[in-house]
């Protein structure tokens, strides 16, 4: 018993150590932004002050980060790529798992193989090749375009896996009871295999946005002479280093900590709707009622 | 196939197969063809290319053989990402047995969305948030310099930083796979193995261990990959002082696209580092006996 509870002193002490390893960082981050210090340092402590975020120097300088108009320009350009890596992302990862979950033979295999091969290639191969073949084949440079295209590459791929362990659960019998009660493939579609996946889609928009937000090592190869937020971060950090830079961190940690509640309300209301099944939708409880009734129909008979 | 269009309909059907590989051949297959091609030709200029002299050449892989510096930065590569992999597996496989096994309740959830929120704080403020800690005004120097203890700010950059600055930045992606493999794991037989006399070193290595497998490779994978094709980390940590002689790989293969303008050469090259992670992620596969399916959740 006494080495039991040795082993768990050092269980806690070793998980508080963890923990600080993980946030201290980030904590003097966040502290450095609100410094006077001209330098992004927490220590010496030179009072608060928010003219990281919007004031002025001596001199009557702007020293604030949303007074930047190329910060709120790089800021733009990440919204609208991370838009279009939703637009374009989800419908691809979506046919990918509809296509193999309907494929059975070593096709199967092979596509797959093929599918989720982005997601374990190195970033920035897949920017170089996406920026090799849009160049020389369609002769389109980096920009914008590109950059959606090279990040959807692989945030498809992750789409695609979470609409693949979405439809592991999902009864297949359904889909053939709505086909053979009369449903167009579209009325299908739309009353039984959309509303059950809608949970899945809804965390597949969120992903692809949030990795398309902080996606660096692909962007840089594909986005030309454009500007996002993390290529304008990086930029600041190498050259001009102001505390600007920690004001944009803490920015992103108060987006980052609502996200993640986002994300985990999301993921709790999936598994709820795993729980407790008939929450799927109104087609898929039609179907279920009418194929108990022409079950327990025949077993009269 | 047939069912596919069975449950789907001609049109449907047709619709979802040709998303499906639009995606795999214009965004997948085809760059990745594109570049190998051109890692395997000469660089010419724009009028040449197509002509007699643009065949087939190995000689951007045998510059890179012949370089010395870039050899040596391609093997410090690779070791220094090993090394980070092996790192990140250590520090994280007791948090991730104590999320799995021991934590109950609000703990765990507690534990667990402590640990998602700087998993989706971004990769450059992750690692800007050590640089300001290794800074020559940062938090190290200051409190070696308070405590007397330096006289001189110490130039702490290198390769040593560039790794803190990794494992740092990687380490989340090491614990989920673990907590996910962990998590499934029947307690009961931790309890067994405890109640027939094993010792805790034992258990971990017999029973907890094995069941990881699949974990500790995605892990593992997930981890080597992100650092040896990084770019973000070694470009901030460099800026440290001393930092400069810490390059990495990715930063050759950057400069070959937009400094020196020899994109040939600069596809050999990431198309080395392509095959070096290919073949760490198969080597993983064949010690740990899984699939590609266990791989990639």
């Amino acid at each position: 018993m006494n080495s039991r509870g040795l082993l768990r002193l050092f269980t806690a002490l070793y998980l508080g150590l963890f923990f600080a390893y993980l946030f201290l960082p980030l904590v003097f981050m966040v502290a450095a932004a609100f410094n006077a210090s001209r330098f992004p340092t927490m220590l010496p402590w030179e009072g608060f002050t928010l003219q990281w975020f919007w004031g002025f120097d001596s001199r009557g300088r702007p020293t604030g980060l949303f007074q930047d108009a190329r910060m709120a320009a790089a800021l733009w350009n990440s919204i609208l790529i991370g838009a279009g890596v939703i637009l374009l992302s989800v419908p691809l990862g979506l046919a990918g798992a509809l296509l193999l979950s309907s494929l059975q033979s070593r096709l199967k295999g092979l596509l797959y193989a093929v599918l989720v091969s982005p997601i374990l290639t190195p970033g920035v191969i897949l920017g170089i090749s996406t920026l090799i073949f849009w160049q020389r084949a369609f002769e389109v440079g980096g920009g914008l375009f590109l950059a959606v295209v090279g990040q959807s590459t692989f945030i498809a791929s992750y789409c695609m896996l979470l609409f693949m362990a979405r439809l592991e659960r999902f009864d297949r019998t359904l889909e053939e009871a709505a086909l053979d009660l009369g449903a167009s493939h579209l009325q299908m579609v739309r009353r039984i295999l959309v509303p059950f996946l809608r949970p899945a889609i809804l965390s597949a928009a969120l992903i692809a946005f949030l990795q398309s937000f902080e996606n660096y090592n692909t962007t840089l190869f594909v986005i030309g002479a454009e500007d996002t937020l993390t290529i304008n971060i990086a930029t600041r950090v190498r050259l001009g280093l102001t505390p600007a830079v920690n004001a944009i961190g803490v920015l992103f940690i108060a987006a980052t900590v609502l996200a993640a509640i986002g994300w985990a309300v999301l993921r709790r209301r999936e598994n709820a709707a795993r729980l407790e099944r008939p929450a799927a939708g109104p087609g898929e409880r039609l179907i279920r009622r009418s194929r108990n009734r022409l079950t327990a129909g025949g077993a009269a008979d | 196939m047939s069912e596919l269009f069975r449950r789907f309909g001609r049109l449907g059907g047709g619709l979802v197969l040709a998303t499906a590989l639009l995606w795999a051949l214009l965004l997948i297959v085809l760059p990745q063809l594109w570049m190998v091609d051109l890692s395997f030709r000469p660089n010419l200029p724009v009028a040449a290319r197509g002509g007699p002299e643009d065949g087939w050449t190995l000689a951007n892989y045998a510059a890179l053989w012949a370089n010395p510096l870039h050899r040596t930065i391609f093997w410090q590569t690779i070791w220094s990402s090993l090394l980070v992999t092996l790192l990140a597996l250590v520090v994280c496989y007791p948090v991730a047995f104590h999320l799995a096994q021991e934590a109950k309740g609000t703990q765990a959830l507690l534990l667990a969305t402590a640990l998602v929120i700087p998993f989706w704080v971004n990769e450059i403020l992750r690692t800007f948030s050590w640089f300001l800690i290794l800074a020559r005004n940062g938090l190290v120097n200051r409190l070696l310099l308070a405590l007397g203890l330096i006289e001189e700010p110490l130039a702490l950059g290198g390769v040593g930083a560039v790794m803190i600055g990794m494992v740092y930045a990687y380490v989340l992606f090491m614990i989920f796979p673990l907590y996910n493999a962990l998590e499934s794991l029947d307690r009961n037989q931790i309890e067994a193995a405890r109640d027939l006399g094993a010792s805790t070193w034992r258990i971990h290595w017999r029973v907890v261990i094995p069941h990881a497998k699949p974990g500790i490779a995605v892990g593992c994978v997930m981890t080597f990959m992100l650092a040896a094709g990084t770019f973000a980390v070694p470009q901030i940590m460099q800026s440290l002082p001393g930092g400069t002689n810490a390059r990495w790989f990715t930063q050759i293969i950057y400069s070959y696209f937009f400094d020196g303008g020899d994109w040939n050469r600069g596809s050999a090259y990431a198309f080395a580092l392509l095959l070096l992670c290919i073949f760490f992620i198969m080597a993983m596969m064949r010690l740990f006996r899984v699939g590609l399916r266990d791989i990639a959740k």
